[in-house]
């Protein structure tokens, strides 16, 4: 009996399966390769005016990058023109700082409620409803730091702010991706294991010893990853500074004046991009390919910001188990 | 079931063996033999436990457990999956507060102060009653840093490289990690992974220490390195250890609690009676494999 051969087929249906296994494989690789595809496409349509790879004048024919990089002037209308990038990346840096000033104190502090102090039922109302931050149009954000931030700041005593200005742009530009720091962080929070939470409960900890000397340090990879993210958004946010925060570009000469700056018109790396994009400027001028070689320092920066995320949550991330 | 005291406490004879000095006895029935005869009366009661009821939502988990714990020795708990010996040992400490559904009800006196009053602050009480728990738990910090960090919040004063080192001996790990005290807790086997958690307990100096299963997670030799040290550990602290190796609590333990099904602490005895000639012909079932 067993010598016999089994009465049952294990050849399978080779032919038809093979070929249905190579569509789905086919698919499912054509749907990934879509983004890096989309990516690589951007940074050469970048890289090509900037360059002039694809044939005509690029703009670092006629712009030395000497003065692109360290050139402390921005006026790319008036002649004689100028085309310094350090006034936008100042501009750009200022509104980051003034964000991330607002965005991660309160994104961690609120995740640690969250994760920690709030019930389980208070959290799962809380979280959506603090993620519907997150789904506010950036414009309707810009809108909101001109039109009602900026007077209320102006109305407090010692403040003399511009009607455009950094700091109401920056504010609210904080606000809004407070649900991203709090949202990620909160993620690697829970992710904690409660074995942890109660080895510290076990040795006469508090709540605040627990939240703050076990779970905020064990989910550090995760809180460093989402402040990276963060600010990677807030560098590359538009819709608020061009509505907000003006078009003026300016580099601080002293102390007073990078803190005056706050107070004042300023313009990042995005909505220089958008001045120079809708103006009416001739497709061919410097002015015009000058954009493509911002975007390329505005794509460089957000790339590094994400890589260095990305390492950090490799390097730290602690296996618990 | 009923909590009678040992009667036959008289006189100490002075035994300086550990393993014979026996301890004043809460047995279902009154207790014979020699051994407990000696019951000393030289060992104060650390741990009482007096009808202590605990549910969680409407399922009882504890059924009027009665027990009185010694100081300086080692006290097992054991019975089969489910049986209550976990709560127990978590009312002793209060971490069944952390749970939202459980309820506690009775009397459990840490050195005659019932725990469960209004004035005693959990974290206060746990400073006096640590804990190992089943699976190391190490925190993912370095190994210093794991033994400093009761000490630390505690803000206990002292000299902090010397309690460290301190503890790591008393724990039997200081010759395997002195040289790397730096490396992340997380990095070190799992038996010298639970003897650091066991450190980092002491290090805070407690008066009880509850460990919950401590070796089930090891391998045979990382368990019997646990084992040596819990019976050294009792020179020092009352310790009282959940098991559910009863070779275990037969090799470690001076006392034993039988908890069966339902919550219900069955007997409680000399380790040695409990494993030789029980009272009850439940226990003996269970000790002897009939059931559980």
């Amino acid at each position: 009996m067993s010598n016999e051969p089994a009465d049952m087929d294990l050849t399978g249906d080779r032919g038809s399966q093979t070929v249905r296994e190579g569509i789905y494989h086919l698919v499912f690789f054509i749907c990934a390769a879509v983004s890096v595809l989309t990516t690589i496409g951007i940074v050469l349509s970048l890289a090509g005016p900037a360059f002039g790879l694809f044939g005509g004048s690029g703009f670092f024919q006629d712009v030395s990058l000497s003065e692109f990089l360290l050139s402390t002037d921005f006026s790319p209308a008036i002649k004689p023109t100028v085309f310094g990038v350090l006034p936008l990346v100042f501009g750009t840096l200022l509104i980051t700082v003034g964000a991330a000033a607002v965005a991660l104190p309160f994104g961690l502090l609120t995740a640690i409620y969250l994760s920690e102090y709030a019930s389980s039922r208070r959290r799962a109302v809380l979280k959506p409803l603090l993620e519907v931050l997150a789904g506010v149009p950036t414009v309707v954000y810009g809108y909101f730091a001109l039109v009602y931030v900026t007077p209320i700041l102006d109305a407090v005593p010692g403040i003399e702010l511009g009607t455009f200005n950094a700091l109401s742009a920056s504010l609210v530009m904080g606000i809004m991706i407070i649900p991203m720091v709090s949202s990620i962080s909160e993620d690697s929070m829970s992710a904690v294991p409660d074995s942890l939470r109660n080895a510290s409960y076990g040795l006469g900890s508090t709540k605040f010893d627990v939240s703050t000397g076990v779970v905020v340090p064990s989910a550090a990879s995760g809180i460093a990853s989402s402040f990276i993210l963060a600010i990677s958004r807030a560098v590359g946010e538009t819709m608020i500074v061009v509505v907000a925060a003006g078009q003026t570009a300016r580099f601080p000469g002293s102390a007073t004046e990078l803190l005056n700056s706050f107070f004042q018109s300023t313009q990042t790396m995005t909505s220089a991009i958008v001045q120079l994009g809708l103006s009416d400027l001739a497709g061919g001028t410097t002015a015009y390919r000058a954009l493509f070689a911002i975007g390329l320092v505005l794509f460089v920066m957000t790339l590094v910001l994400n890589l260095v995320s990305d390492v950090l949550v490799r390097r730290y991330q602690e296996d618990y188990e | 079931m009923s909590q009678n005291e040992n009667t036959t406490t008289t006189t100490d004879e002075g035994g300086t063996d550990p393993q014979t000095d026996d301890e004043k006895l809460i047995s279902t029935d009154v207790t014979t033999g020699e051994e407990s005869a000696r019951a000393a009366a030289t060992s104060r009661t650390m741990v009482e436990a007096r009808g202590v009821d605990v549910y969680y939502g409407d399922l009882q988990a504890l059924d009027d457990v009665s027990l009185e714990i010694p100081e300086g020795k080692v006290t097992a708990m054991i019975g089969p999956s489910g049986c209550g010996k976990s709560t127990f040992l978590r009312c002793i400490n209060r971490m069944n507060d952390l749970v939202d559904s459980a309820r506690v009800e009775g009397d459990l006196l840490l050195k005659g102060k019932n725990v469960y009053d209004d004035d005693v602050d959990p974290v206060a009480l746990r400073r006096q009653v640590g804990m190992v728990f089943q699976e190391p738990n190490p925190f993912p910090k370095s190994i210093y840093d794991n033994v400093a960090y009761g000490r630390r919040i505690q803000g206990l004063e002292g000299d902090m490289d010397e309690e460290v080192e301190k503890a790591l001996r008393r724990a039997a790990l200081w010759d395997e990690v002195n040289d790397q005290l730096d490396k992340s807790g997380l990095d070190l086997s799992g038996g010298q992974q639970q003897r650091l958690c066991i450190a980092r307990a002491i290090a805070v100096d407690p008066e009880v220490i509850l460990m919950d299963e401590p070796a089930s997670a090891l391998d045979p030799i990382a368990t019997s390195k646990i084992e040596d040290l819990i019976e050294e550990l009792a020179e020092d602290y009352t310790v009282v250890i959940v098991t559910h190796n009863m070779q275990q609590a037969a090799r470690i333990s001076d006392q034993t609690a039988v908890f069966l099904t339902g919550g219900e602490l069955v007997e409680f005895d000399d380790t040695q009676k409990i494993f030789e000639n029980p009272e009850h012909d439940r226990v003996e079932d269970y000790i002897t494999g009939k059931f559980g």
